[in-house]
């Protein structure tokens, strides 16, 4: 059986682990601090001022009624960006965006397209089913 | 404390009650979304995509948070035979939520938003929810009673309410540019909140329907025995460690992804105790169904094993990257929000409101008809989001560069097969929450006219 001990130092135990865990993920983040710009961390408020997560994806995470954004900017390049963001698409609504808002999200776009590939035909599977990149 | 009575109950009653309203007014806004998928650009200009998620996925996310409150306090103060400590900090924390989230709903109408998922709200609209919860937290302990020889339930809140605090304040962690400015640590640290905070819901609600179990089954055995307080851990375990799965194709630490993935296997002994108990659960459930409410506990034992099979075969890695990114993710999500934690949702409400003035019973019929159509129904829509994810992953994988667009139309037989199915899933889950509302609104109607009637003869 468990006693009321048991129960009280497993779940010390498991909270413990959990608060390490979670302080040596804070203290040491997986990417080491890169500066970002200020156009591109202004895009990134921005991209969620206007929401943009509703429709698209960043590495596969968001809703699903756009496509995935992560690789964009290097895909089809700021032009073609800047020219969907001024006029919108049949779905996409045209959000009244600004020459420098415009800017923004690109700089932050790009941001996002240097950080890694989330294109899944880039990884390959082990056969202990992880995958690598 | 003061012995329990029903003293204060209509508090907690008003929980449930406004959290049943949202799951209609949520009903509505996932019917218009998928409405959107079928009529690309419907209503793109006044309520497009952008505003009809969030008020979705919001509004159900209100649904089962305030339930799962709700049934959490009414099943405290049966089990400490206590009032909770204080009903004027539980009215004070209803009062900023109910404001709360009526201002996070014209938020959204008015198209301002915080932009991060789940929570697509302005950020500091966070804060009245951050310090109503530190209330409740306050509230349950001071009424528990202390841990000495609890059954598994009571661990089980308060592992809920603990942990949806720390997660929620961790999921604001990006307001500090050390965590936002970059988007592999940004999307690191928001989904392992996210992770452990849906796990620690699933905590409030499950803890409840063992409770809710004992009390059909009159047996209280159970909720103190060995077994229980084994998956207990096991779940906490998991609550805590196997978040990594969310971003196994995010460029992050390799570490966090190797913990998740073996953390999330552990899901296997569920799945399998749930094989092995089988048979008892099927004759406990031939045995109860008459009772209403066991019938909903029943649909998401089914629920819970349809969802824990399509949750571990997408911890596997190199299955999730098939998965990720498509409509499986959704069906995973809404299979378990529905499949799960609504049916054991409304399992509880109607036990709770079965004291009111009009017995549920009343209307068994409609209920039961209601819960047949939601059942059906939300198979074919859990199966043709997983069709139309399938679809997707194949396109993702294909070395074809077929445009997004013209995928999506391929996909509409699936989206159509999606929107019908979630047309009749809230219909048949208003036919089981109108009746539930209605037997609230009318009793109270009659308690406010009978207190008048001793007034004026007073
Ligand atoms: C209502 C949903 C919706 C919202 C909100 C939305 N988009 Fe889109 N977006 C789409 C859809 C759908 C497409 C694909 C084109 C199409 O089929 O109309 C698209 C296409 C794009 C593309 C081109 C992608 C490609 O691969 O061709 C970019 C870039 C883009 N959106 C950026 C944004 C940004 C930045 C925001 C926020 C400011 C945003 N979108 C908000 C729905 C949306
Ligand atoms: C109790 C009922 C429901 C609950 C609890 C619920 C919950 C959710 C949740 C949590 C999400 C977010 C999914 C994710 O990010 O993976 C979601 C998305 C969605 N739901 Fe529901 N849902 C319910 C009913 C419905 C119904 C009846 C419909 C309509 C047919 C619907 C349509 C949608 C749509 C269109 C989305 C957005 C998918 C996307 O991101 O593209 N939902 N729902």
């Amino acid at each position: 059986m468990f006693s009321d001990r048991n129960k009280y130092v497993l779940a010390m135990f498991l909270v413990g682990g959990f608060i390490i865990y979670t302080f040596q993920l804070y203290n040491s983040l997986p990417v080491k601090q890169i500066a970002v710009s200020q156009a591109a961390d202004d895009g990134k408020i921005l991209w969620q001022k206007k929401n943009c997560i509703s429709c698209h994806q960043i590495y596969g995470l968001g809703g699903y009624l756009g496509p995935d954004l992560t690789n964009v900017y290097s895909k089809k390049g700021a032009v073609y960006i800047s020219a969907i963001l001024r006029g919108g698409t049949n779905i996409m609504p045209n959000m009244d965006l600004t020459d420098s808002e415009i800017e923004e999200l690109l700089a932050y776009l790009k941001d996002v397209d240097q950080s890694g590939k989330a294109d899944p035909r880039t990884f390959t599977i082990n056969t202990n089913g992880t995958i690598h990149q | 404390m003061e012995p329990y009575t029903n003293k204060g109950k209509s508090i907690i009653d008003l929980y449930i009650l406004t959290a049943l309203c949202l799951l209609i007014f949520g009903l509505l806004w996932g019917i218009t979304g998928s409405l959107q998928y079928i009529f690309p650009g419907l209503m793109r200009d006044r309520f497009s995509f952008q505003k009809v998620r969030p008020l979705h996925v919001s509004s159900v996310v209100f649904w089962i948070i305030l339930a799962g409150l709700g049934s959490m306090l009414t099943y405290l103060q049966q089990h400490t035979k206590r009032v909770i400590y204080s009903y004027r900090l539980l009215l004070l924390q209803y009062c900023i939520f109910l404001l709360t989230v009526v201002s996070i709903i014209i938020s959204y109408f008015l198209g301002r938003f915080g932009g991060r998922e789940y929570w697509e709200h302005p950020p500091y609209l966070a804060l009245p929810i951050f310090f109503g919860w530190i209330f409740l937290l306050f509230n349950f302990v001071k009424s528990f009673g202390g841990f000495k020889n609890q059954p598994v339930y009571v661990w089980m809140w308060l592992t809920g309410i603990v942990f949806f605090l720390f997660t929620y304040l961790e999921s604001y962690l990006w307001l500090l540019p050390y965590f936002r400015n970059n988007i592999i640590n940004d999307m690191t640290v928001q989904w392992k909140s996210y992770g452990s905070m849906v796990g620690s819901w699933n905590m409030l609600i499950y803890g409840s329907s063992i409770f809710l179990m004992d009390k059909i089954t009159n047996n209280k055995d159970i909720s103190y025995s060995k077994i229980a307080f084994v998956l207990y851990f096991t779940g906490l375990f998991n609550l805590m460690f196997n978040w990594g799965h969310h971003i196994y194709t995010l460029p992050t630490a390799p570490y966090i992804k190797h913990i998740s993935y073996t953390v999330s296997m552990t899901e296997l002994f569920l799945i399998g105790r749930i094989i092995f108990n089988w048979r008892n659960t099927v004759s406990t459930a031939k045995r109860n169904f008459n009772i209403l409410s066991f019938r909903f506990l029943a649909a998401a034992d089914f629920w819970v094993f349809l969802t824990l099979l399509l949750a571990v075969l997408m911890s596997i890695p190199g299955i999730n990257l098939y998965t990720h990114g498509t409509h499986i993710t959704v069906a995973h999500t809404m299979g378990a929000t529905i499949g799960i934690n609504t049916f054991l949702l409304l399992a509880i409400v109607i036990d709770v409101f079965n004291d009111s003035c009009i017995r549920v019973e009343k209307y068994k019929a409609i209920i039961i008809r209601g819960y047949w159509i939601v059942n059906i129904s939300l198979l074919v829509f859990w199966l043709s989001l997983i069709g139309a994810g399938l679809e997707k992953s194949m396109w993702q994988m294909s070395k074809l560069q077929i445009s997004y667009s013209i995928m999506m139309q391929n996909l509409s037989p699936y989206f159509i097969a999606f929107f019908i199915s979630g047309f009749f899933l809230a219909i048949g889950l208003f036919m089981v929450v109108y009746p539930l509302i209605r037997i609230k609104f009318v009793c109270k109607l009659k308690q406010t006219k009978s207190s008048y009637y001793v007034f004026q003869s007073n």
